[in-house]
C-alpha cells in the first residue's frame, strides 16, 4: 500500500505542476503584457508600469512563473487588482459557501440515488424500475440551471417556503442553510439521475454473480444478498461517478450560483472576467483544477481500500 | 424498433428540422425588437408568446437551435479528430505513446470544459466559438479513452495478429482493421458527447461565456428570461423544454443506436 500511495502522490504532485503550467501560460503569457490588457487600450503608460511593477511582471517567465507557484504553496495567490485585497482571503471567503454547497449536493444526490439505484435493481424489469429508469432519463437531460429556475418559481415565488436568493452569512446557520437548500437540491438532482442508473447497471451485473447465489443458497434473502453482498462489490463504478461528480457539482455550482445570486466562487469569478482581474482569475482556476485532482487522487485511494487487487496494478 | 429509440429519432428529429428550417424560414424576424409586443402569451399569432423585447420566442428557439446544435457538433468533430487518433495510437503503441497520450488525457480531465471556458473567455473575451473550443477540448480525452480501450482489445485479436504477421504497418491496421470494428463504439459515444455538448454550450450561454448577441441561443434566453420569470413564465418554461427535448432525444438515441450495433446488450441491459 505504501508504494501504491507514493506512486499515486508522485503523479498527483505532477498533474498539478503541468495543470498549473497550462494556467500560467493561458493567463500570463497568451495576452502579452497582462498589466496593460488589465488595464485597458486608454490606460496612461505610466499607470501600466506601476501594475507591472506590483504584479511581479518585471521578471523573466521562469522566476514570474516559480515566485507564483511558490507563493500558492504558501498561501500567498497575490494581491487582486480590483478589490485590493489579498486573492487567498477572498477566495477562502467564497470556498466558505461554494464548498458547502457542493458538499451539500453531493450528500443530497448520493441520498435520493442510493435507495432507487437499489430499487431499481431489486425490481429489475418491473415497474419500479421503468418508472426510475424513465425518471433518471429525464434529470439527466434537464439543465440544472434551468431546473434551479423552476424550483425558485415553485418554492419560492409561489409557496414562499425558501428564499429566492441571497446568502445570509455563516452567523445565522440556520438562514444560510435554507438559503443553500434549493441550490443544493437543483445541483444535486441531475447527479443523483447519473448516480442511480450507474449503480442499477453495477448492482445488476453484481447480482449475476456465482458468489451470491452462494449467498442465496445459504439462506440470505434477495434484500439482504443485495445490502450485504451485491452493495459493496457495485462500489467501484460507483466511487468513479461520485469523484466525477464532485468537480461536476464544484463547476454546476459557480452557474447555479449566478441562479441565487449567491456570493460564493462562481460569482466570483465572474466579476473578475469582467473587471480583467487576471490575478483573480487565475488563482480561482487554479485552487478548482487542484481540487479535481485532488479528488480523483482520493477515489483512487478510495478504489484500493474497496478492491485490494488495484493496488498491485497501476 | 424499440420505443426509445423511435422517441430519440422523433426528438432529436424536430430540433434537427427546427435548425435547419431557420436557415430558410422563421415565423418572425429574429433580430425584430416590437415593444409594443413585449411579454404576450402563447397565442395563435406568437406560438409560443413573445420575449421582453417583443421577439418571437419560436423563431428564437428555431435559431438557437441552430446555434446548440452546431456548438455541439463541431464540439464532437474536434473530440473525435483529435481524440480518436490518440486513442489508435496509445492502443498500437504500447510503452512512451501509450503513457503520454493518457497522462496528457488526465491532464485535460482536470479541466471542466466550463473552467476551459473561464480560462479562454478571460483572455480573448466571450464567444460562441470559445464555447466550441472549451467542449472541443474536454470531448478529446473521452474519445482517446473510448477509441484506446476498445482498440486495446482488438489488438489481441488473432486476425489482427495476421495482419501483423503479413506485413502490414500499425498504423495501417489501425486504419484498415481497428477503426471500422470501433466504429459503432464512437457513433454512440458521438452521440452521448453530443446530448453533453448542448447541456454544455446552454450553460455556457447561460453564463455569459458563449454565444453572444444578437445570435439567439437557448442558454442566453433562459438568462435573459431569469428576472421576468414571474411575470410570464413562458419565456424561461420554453427555451428549458427545448433544451430537455434535444437532450433526452439524442441521449435516447445513443442507448437505442447502442442497442440496435451491439445486439449482445440488448438482453444485457
Amino acid at each position: 500500500m505504501a508504494r501504491y500511495l507514493l506512486r499515486r502522490l508522485l503523479s498527483l504532485a505532477a498533474s498539478l505542476v503541468a495543470a498549473s503550467l497550462v494556467i500560467f501560460a493561458v493567463i500570463e503569457v497568451v495576452p502579452g503584457d497582462p498589466a496593460a490588457y488589465m488595464l485597458g487600450m486608454n490606460a496612461a503608460p505610466d499607470t501600466v508600469a506601476a501594475l507591472r511593477e506590483s504584479l511581479g511582471l518585471n521578471v523573466s517567465l521562469p522566476a514570474r512563473y516559480a515566485n507564483w507557484l511558490g507563493g500558492m504553496l504558501v498561501g500567498d495567490f497575490g494581491i487582486s487588482y480590483t478589490y485590493k485585497v489579498p486573492v487567498a482571503d477572498l477566495v477562502a471567503d467564497r470556498l466558505l459557501i461554494s464548498l458547502p454547497l457542493a458538499g451539500l449536493a453531493l450528500v443530497l444526490s448520493t441520498a435520493i440515488a442510493l435507495p432507487i439505484g437499489l430499487l431499481a435493481a431489486a425490481r429489475r424489469g418491473r415497474w419500479p424500475d421503468y418508472a426510475v429508469m424513465g425518471g433518471t432519463q429525464l434529470g439527466i437531460a434537464v439543465p440544472n440551471f434551468w431546473f434551479a429556475m423552476l424550483l425558485v418559481l415553485a418554492f419560492a415565488l409561489h409557496w414562499r417556503i425558501f428564499p429566492a436568493g441571497g446568502f445570509p452569512g455563516w452567523d445565522a446557520p440556520l438562514m444560510a442553510l435554507r438559503a443553500l437548500a434549493l441550490p443544493a437540491v437543483a445541483l444535486a438532482l441531475p447527479q443523483a439521475a447519473i448516480l442511480a442508473r450507474v449503480l442499477r447497471s453495477a448492482l445488476i451485473e453484481t447480482l449475476g454473480q456465482d458468489y451470491i447465489r452462494t449467498a442465496r443458497a445459504k439462506g440470505l434473502t434477495g434484500a439482504q444478498a443485495l445490502t450485504r453482498h451485491a452493495l459493496r462489490n457495485a462500489m467501484i463504478p460507483v466511487l468513479t461517478i461520485l469523484g466525477m461528480q464532485f468537480s461536476f457539482l464544484l463547476a454546476g455550482a459557480i452557474i447555479i450560483e449566478n441562479v441565487f445570486y449567491i456570493p460564493g466562487l462562481g460569482r466570483l469569478i465572474f466579476q473578475a472576467i469582467t473587471q480583467r482581474d487576471l490575478i483573480v482569475v487565475e488563482s480561482v482556476v487554479m485552487i478548482l483544477v487542484f481540487a479535481v485532482i485532488l479528488v480523483t487522487f482520493l477515489t483512487d485511494l478510495a478504489y484500493a481500500a474497496v478492491d485490494p487487487r488495484l493496488r498491485t496494478r497501476g | 424498433m424499440r420505443p426509445g429509440l423511435a422517441i430519440g429519432i422523433v426528438l432529436a428529429g424536430v430540433a434537427l428540422a427546427a435548425a435547419l428550417t431557420s436557415l430558410v424560414w422563421t415565423p418572425y424576424d429574429v433580430t425584430e425588437l416590437v415593444i409594443s409586443q413585449k411579454l404576450q402569451a402563447p397565442s395563435a399569432l406568437h406560438w409560443l408568446g413573445t420575449d421582453h423585447f417583443g421577439r418571437d420566442i419560436a423563431a428564437m428557439l428555431m435559431v438557437g437551435a441552430r446555434t446548440s446544435l452546431a456548438v455541439a457538433l463541431v464540439a464532437v468533430g474536434i473530440g473525435m479528430g483529435i481524440g480518436v487518433p490518440l486513442g489508435l495510437l496509445a492502443a498500437s503503441k504500447p510503452g512512451w505513446a501509450d503513457e503520454l497520450t493518457m497522462r496528457g488525457n488526465d491532464l485535460i480531465f482536470a479541466f471542466p470544459s466550463l473552467v476551459i471556458a473561464i480560462l479562454i473567455t478571460a483572455v480573448f473575451g466571450p464567444s460562441a466559438v470559445n464555447a466550441i473550443i472549451a467542449i472541443g477540448i474536454f470531448n478529446i480525452p473521452v474519445f482517446a479513452r473510448v477509441t484506446r480501450g476498445g482498440a486495446l482489445s482488438l489488438w489481441t485479436l488473432d486476425y489482427i495478429r495476421s495482419a501483423q504477421v503479413a506485413g502490414k504497418g500499425r498504423a495501417r491496421i489501425s486504419l484498415e482493421h481497428v477503426l471500422p470494428n470501433i466504429a459503432n463504439l464512437l457513433i454512440v459515444q458521438g452521440t452521448i458527447q453530443f446530448s453533453l455538448g448542448i447541456l454544455a454550450e446552454a450553460g455556457l450561454s447561460y453564463v455569459g461565456l458563449g454565444a453572444q448577441p444578437p445570435l439567439p441561443s437557448w442558454g442566453r434566453m433562459l438568462a435573459e428570461a431569469q428576472t421576468m420569470v414571474t411575470l410570464a413564465p413562458h419565456v424561461a418554461i420554453f427555451p428549458g423544454l427545448a433544451i430537455v427535448a434535444t437532450v433526452l432525444g439524442l441521449n435516447l438515441l445513443g442507448d437505442g443506436l447502442r442497442d440496435a450495433l451491439d445486439p449482445r446488450l440488448r438482453h444485457a441491459r
